[in-house]
């Protein structure tokens, strides 16, 4: 049994390993990229009528745009791009599991690890476009200059958090699957399933809120 | 001898405190998340004009608090298929 998609190696010269994590990974961004790219090929203007491909579209960027509106007020556009890129890259890769011979790219550490580090970049980043470099990073030395290390300490057992969150819930539910499937193999993994597709969407919600928060609580720690 | 008794120390160590790890971290995340959702509960029958924030703020503290299970079965699970431990000493006496 296979814990993380890691294990699994597609092909290896020297060094260079191919896994089921990185062949998921680029065809999960392929996927993506070429449907968005479909999608946006001949977009109606706002008085004609609309395919219904675009239709759905715009209900996601929608809901998206209205759930960050309600945790960091008006300027949600800013950050829709990032934030509905990480939700619809670990919801579709959680949803992808009910094709047979997938393997969730965000079952492995590796993966949800780039993920948590790519928010904890982009917290600092939003922060420092909103207020500056130096009214940003003299919010560390408040109240006192001792509470520094705390500050450090706390950003980064978040971002631990982030990563190791996200990796144990999709790796549990695929574990438990996994195990289902060799003890009672007719029936039993399938409502286990079901409940890894719900699972794997609130946690994909969950990701995304907590990198909003984050980052609302960067950026609005200058307008207090 | 000495490398059966080692293997079994650890096989037995790890299998034990997987188990109790698993338990407890079961059972205190658990009764936290009753209380939230409890509260929130009561929070939403008071103000139901409020449920959308008081939900999504609940999502996220249960999300807070089910990262500790989560934790403990991290830990479990790499007690029990990944032991670094017993690797090692697999690995001394050239199994």
């Amino acid at each position: 049994m296979h814990l993380t998609p890691d294990q699994i190696v597609l092909a290896q010269w020297g060094f260079v390993r191919i896994s089921a994590t990185l062949v998921c990974t680029w065809l999960l961004m392929a996927l993506m990229t070429v449907s968005a790219c479909l999608l946006t090929r001949r977009l109606a203007g706002p008085d004609q009528p609309r395919s219904r491909w675009q239709n759905a579209a715009e209900v996601v960027v929608e809901t998206i745009r209205g759930q960050i509106r309600t945790v960091c007020g008006a300027k949600a556009d800013t950050y829709l791009a990032f934030i509905g890129s990480l939700f619809l890259f670990i919801t579709c890769s959680s949803v992808l599991e009910i094709v047979p011979g997938w393997h969730a790219p965000t079952a492995s550490l590796s993966t949800t690890a780039a993920l948590a580090i790519s928010v904890g970049v982009a917290v600092p980043v939003f922060g420092v476009l909103s207020q500056g470099l130096a009214e940003y990073f003299r919010h560390y030395l408040r109240p006192t200059f001792i509470m520094l290390p705390l500050h450090l300490l706390s950003e980064t057992s978040r971002n631990l958090a982030l990563a190791i969150r996200l990796f144990g819930n999709i790796m549990s539910e695929a574990l438990v699957v996994g195990m289902l499937v060799s003890i009672a193999p007719f029936f039993f993994p399938v409502p286990m399933q079901m409940l890894a597709l719900l699972t794997g969407v609130i946690q994909a919600y969950v990701f995304a809120v907590l990198a909003t928060v984050y980052i609302a609580a960067a950026v609005q720690r200058g307008e207090e | 001898m000495d490398k059966f008794d080692s293997v079994t120390a650890i096989a037995l160590a790890s299998i034990v405190m997987a188990v109790f790890c698993m338990a407890f971290g079961a059972i205190t995340p658990a009764l936290g998340e009753a209380k939230a959702i409890v509260q929130a509960l009561s929070a939403i029958a008071q103000q139901p004009d409020e449920a959308a924030t008081i939900s999504r703020t609940l999502l996220i503290g249960l999300a807070m608090l089910e990262s500790i299970a989560i934790y403990c079965f991290v830990i479990a699970i790499v007690l029990i298929f990944a032991n670094p431990f017993w690797n090692y000493i697999i690995l001394k006496h050239g199994a």
